[in-house]
């Protein structure tokens, strides 16, 4: 009981043959048992390419895409996921069997934009052939009667309505070099002459050409999710860095990756820069200074900065994040180094309150070391044994950490996480209180480790930059077809699709003239009644507009032809 | 006095003019309500009386002996007492001729191109205040997105002051207006690293533009759905609810075939507003389709990855579904006009929540809101 928004019939002329849609299938399905398996498929693929499957799986797709947002996810935060298994021990499970915690490589999700792109192809390949047929083709001739149209109009000039409808054709095709319509004359009999003109074959091209630039965005993606690879280093002040898998903290590459492809660029950090707003000590500016050196090239400088990657090997450097690695020197009872080295502390807030931990697994005799702690940046006591910092710049650094020793469990073959400390095989050292011994340091200082380990010093504060390196070569093909869509769905949207007829009648149908003797006649001294007719693609408010426009041409040309002599 | 705080100032000052402008449109919707129910109450008290007649009329035919199969049934016109407009006669042209502008209708338009003046300023000064281009936090988005929607409406309304589509727009933009400055305001400031990039201009201008224009599409949408309820007599109102009749029959008088909708006959006809809907839709899709590719550009240099369904990602890209959606509703037979705009709907709340839940409730990349 719907209503019908569109004029009935009017619309649909336009449409038809256009829209291969499976709509007329649905109503014939009880007749379901002679079908065969032939049949069935062909009923099935009428299905799923019709418009109102697209719809429904249109909706889906919204529908499946909004878990993602709700659920942690694997590929974002893989910690969140965790705790929500350990905090939802029954339903947690059941969730990732279900792919909750991986939405977006779901079998159900990536079943429906699948079937989606099925039908979209199902649906447009007609399409395409049917249009390529249109723009061959000559606009459809004139309706019998023009009185049921939305834009009407009508016009009486002088001449024969053959030279009119020929002078009106050129008229409202326009600009030869740039037609603004398609026209056909046609010669109707009995004197009576027509012509059909039609704009905006571009309305349908855009639309095909959004549809196909969709398919070619997917198949672009699944290309670069197949041949990139990323990596994740960090790098402290004064050191560099090789492009090689291993000098990688974390590297990730799709199926069709091969090693071979990193090119074995180095990359130093000279100097990292960092500015904040002195007042509510948000960052402003983070600038690398980097040298790169490429094979068989000299060391280039340049800098990588937030929204400013690199380009070098094919690939992409990024920054992306930032923070401090402080340098220390432990050394043991006798006074030999076990450990020197700048150990990267994560920053945890806008002040760089940063954690960190130093392993020292290679000890003379005696146990293991694990140091564990904070660095402050701007330390500021707060009360005792409580300190906070209060600026991300490092004017009063100070590092603050408790000592466990043991075995850091370095030689199970088990992958550790170097910012954390396995405390199952270690104990914490405590004081003669019985309380956990913290050591303060500043740079520059040298304390004493409890329990006579020896010592450790504080000797700089360089910073790190977290640089991320990413190879996809599919990049520019996904933005090729992004914009592709982008200017085709402008295009479908806005250029309007019309028709507009002309039907041209001698305007004293004198029922005995016969048609032939109108070449002695001078073009003055017959008159032809021009009618015209409008239709569009959809509602269109600048139809009318448009004819009238056209009439105006044709008006002009008339009256253009009458002063200038008998035309052609 | 800091240029920031004449910025907020002149912010107030605009919540306080679409204020007027929201009431002014009420009031001249109010009026409008008022001559329709009335006018409609006396059509259809003559056409009662005219049945009544008729009736009169066909007993004495009948009385008469003659045929009384010719005479129109009375019963017709009684069983009919809330039918559309076209059934009353009176044409939505003839009645907001009749009615003229009105002084509220002045009002509010002067009061909305006043209050947009004043964003205006507000926005400007905001920005010059911090520096840089200013659609960088809540605040500003919904500064900027107010700022679109009433300029969208005034564009809207310029030939013709639909009355509910000024109470639906003001009634969002003083909401978001005195939200934003309740919720969402920060001290104007300059921005973090990663937001320091031409394409806060683009990206970000753009989505803001989208909604604006989203907003009032919204509003043609709930209008064009009334319309076209009373055109076809349909309300739930007017049959029996198996259960809680009793609610049912207390709110009857709010049915859309009432005559507390009357007015809706000095609107134009849901046709007409699938239309305008339609051509607000159709820009702001677009318009959000280029969010989303600048999005992606724009995130493919600031976190070196072009898509990675972070929690605003997803957002946008449901937003983008739903009204592609829409679109492939309108083609449909048996979806287009009143269901279409249920999509319109759905759409544009998706986009609301992409804006307020994502930012305000889920953590994701995109928590530049400095809240
Ligand atoms: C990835 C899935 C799809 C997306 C994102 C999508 C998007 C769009 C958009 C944005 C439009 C608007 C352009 C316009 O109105 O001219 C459109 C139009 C259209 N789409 Fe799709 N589409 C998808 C799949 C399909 C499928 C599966 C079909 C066929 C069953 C289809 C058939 C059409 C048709 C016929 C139109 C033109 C409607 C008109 O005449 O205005 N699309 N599509």
């Amino acid at each position: 009981m719907t209503r019908e928004y569109t004029p009935e019939g009017l619309d649909n002329a336009l449409a038809s043959g256009q829209a291969p849609d499976g709509e007329g299938a649905a109503p014939a399905s009880p007749q379901l048992p002679a079908l065969g398996v032939v049949g069935w498929l062909r009923w099935a693929w009428r299905q799923l390419t019709s418009m109102r499957v697209a719809l429904l799986l249109l909706m889906l797709l919204a529908v499946a895409a909004v878990p993602g947002t709700v659920f942690p996810q694997q590929s974002q935060q893989p910690e969140q996921v965790a705790t929500y298994l350990t905090d939802h021990p029954d339903l947690g499970p059941l969730l990732q069997r279900l792919g909750f915690f991986d939405v977006y490589a779901s079998i159900w999700f990536s079943a429906i934009y699948l079937l989606l792109f099925v039908s979209l192809v199902g649906c447009i390949l007609p399409r395409s052939r049917t249009h390529l047929r249109a723009v061959r083709g000559r606009p459809p001739r004139a309706p019998r009667r023009f009185d049921r149209f939305p834009a009407k109009a009508s016009l009486e000039v002088p001449g024969t309505p053959e030279q009119v409808a020929r002078r009106a054709a050129d008229a409202v095709r326009g600009s030869r070099w740039l037609p603004r319509f398609r026209v056909d004359v046609r010669d109707e009999g009995r004197g009576v002459w027509s012509v059909a003109a039609e704009r905006g074959y571009l309305r349908e091209t855009g639309n095909l050409v959004f549809h196909l630039a969709l398919v070619g965005l997917l198949v672009a993606v699944a290309t670069g999710q197949l041949l990139h690879y990323r990596g994740q280093a960090i790098v402290v002040e004064g050191r560099a860095f090789a492009n090689t898998q291993t000098d990688y903290d974390t590297f990730e590459a799709g199926a069709g990756f091969s090693a071979s492809s990193l090119v074995p660029f180095a990359l130093g950090l000279d100097s990292f820069e960092s500015e904040f707003d002195p007042v509510t000590l948000q960052s402003r500016d983070f600038t690398a200074h980097i040298t790169l050196t490429e094979p068989g090239q000299d060391p280039v400088a340049s800098q990588i900065k937030v929204n400013q990657p690199i380009e070098t090997g094919g690939a992409k450097i990024y920054l992306q994040g930032n923070g401090y690695a402080p340098q220390v020197t432990v050394r043991d009872a006798d006074g030999n180094v076990t450990f020197a080295g700048a150990v990267p502390f994560i920053p945890q807030d806008t002040v760089y309150t940063s954690q960190g931990v130093i392993k020292v697994p290679d000890v003379t005799s005696g146990p293991q070391i694990g140091l564990q702690g904070v660095l402050l940046p701007t330390a500021e006591q707060v009360s005792d044994q409580i300190w906070r910092s209060v600026d991300p710049q490092p004017t009063a650094p100070l590092l603050a950490l408790a000592v466990w020793t043991g075995d850091l469990g370095l030689d199970d073959g088990i992958p550790q996480n170097v910012y954390q400390l396995d405390q199952s095989g270690l104990t914490q050292a405590l004081d003669a209180d019985g309380r956990p011994v913290t050591l303060y340091l500043a740079p520059g200082e040298t304390v004493d480790l409890p329990d006579g380990l020896g010592t450790l010093t504080f000797d700089a504060l360089p910073r790190f930059a977290a640089l991320d390196l990413r190879h996809d070569p599919s990049l520019t093909w996904v933005l090729v077809f992004a914009l592709l869509a982008f200017a085709g769905l402008a295009t479908s949207l806005f250029v309007p699709r019309r028709r507009i007829w002309l039907r041209l009648r001698p305007a004293e149908v004198a029922a005995g003239d016969s048609a032939e003797d109108h070449q002695d006649e001078g073009p003055g001294s017959r008159r032809t009644v021009v009618t015209a007719a409008a239709l569009a693609r959809g509602d269109d408010v600048g139809l009318q507009a448009e004819l009238d426009r056209a009439m105006d041409r044709v008006r002009a040309a008339e009256s253009g032809a009458g002063t200038g002599g008998t035309g052609r | 006095m800091p240029l920031g705080d004449i910025s907020t100032l002149l912010v107030w000052g605009a919540a306080t003019a679409f204020t007027i402008a929201l009431i002014a449109y009420s009031a001249a919707l109010a009026r409008v309500a008022d001559a329709s129910s009335r006018a409609h109450r006396e059509a259809r008290a003559a056409k009662i009386a005219a049945a009544k007649q008729a009736r009169a009329a066909a007993r004495e035919t009948v009385g008469a002996g003659g045929p009384g199969g010719l005479v129109v049934p009375a019963d017709d016109v009684a069983a009919t007492p809330d039918a559309g407009p076209e059934a009353s006669g009176v044409s939505a042209e003839d009645e907001q001729g009749a009615a003229g502008p009105s002084k509220a209708t002045g009002i509010a338009r002067s009061t909305t191109y006043l209050g947009a003046v004043l964003l205006l300023a507000g926005i400007v000064l905001r920005g010059v205040a911090a520096g840089r281009w200013p659609t960088a936090n809540m605040y500003e988005y919904t500064l900027v997105g107010t700022f679109v929607a009433a300029v969208v409406l005034a564009v809207v309304q310029r030939r013709r002051v639909i009355p509910f589509l000024g109470v639906v727009v003001m009634g969002i933009g003083v909401l978001a207006l005195v939200l934003g400055l309740n919720a969402f305001y920060v001290q104007a400031d300059a921005v973090q690293p990663a937001l320091q990039s031409y394409w806060l201009v683009i990206h970000v201008g753009v989505a803001i533009a989208a909604t604006g224009i989203f907003t009032v599409a919204f509003a043609t949408a709930v209008l064009q759905v009334l319309q076209d309820s009373r055109e076809n007599g349909r309300s739930h109102l007017t049959g029996t609810w198996r259960t809680a009749d009793g609610l049912r029959r207390s709110l009857a008088r709010w049915r859309v075939t009432g005559p507390a909708f009357a007015w809706l006959r000095t609107v134009p006809s849901a046709r007409r507003l699938e239309a305008l809907s339609f051509r607000l839709n159709a820009i702001g899709f677009v318009l959000w389709t280029l969010t989303l590719i600048g999005g992606a550009i724009w995130a493919e240099q600031a976190w070196g990855r072009y898509w990675g369904w972070d929690p605003k990602e997803v957002g946008t890209f449901i937003a983008w579904v739903v009204y592609a959606a829409y679109l492939h509703a309108r083609t449909t037979r048996g979806w287009a006009g009143r269901r279409a705009a249920y999509f319109v709907y759905v759409g544009y709340a998706a986009v609301l929540a992409n804006f307020t839940v994502v930012n305000l409730f889920v953590d994701g990349k995109h928590s530049y809101s400095g809240l």
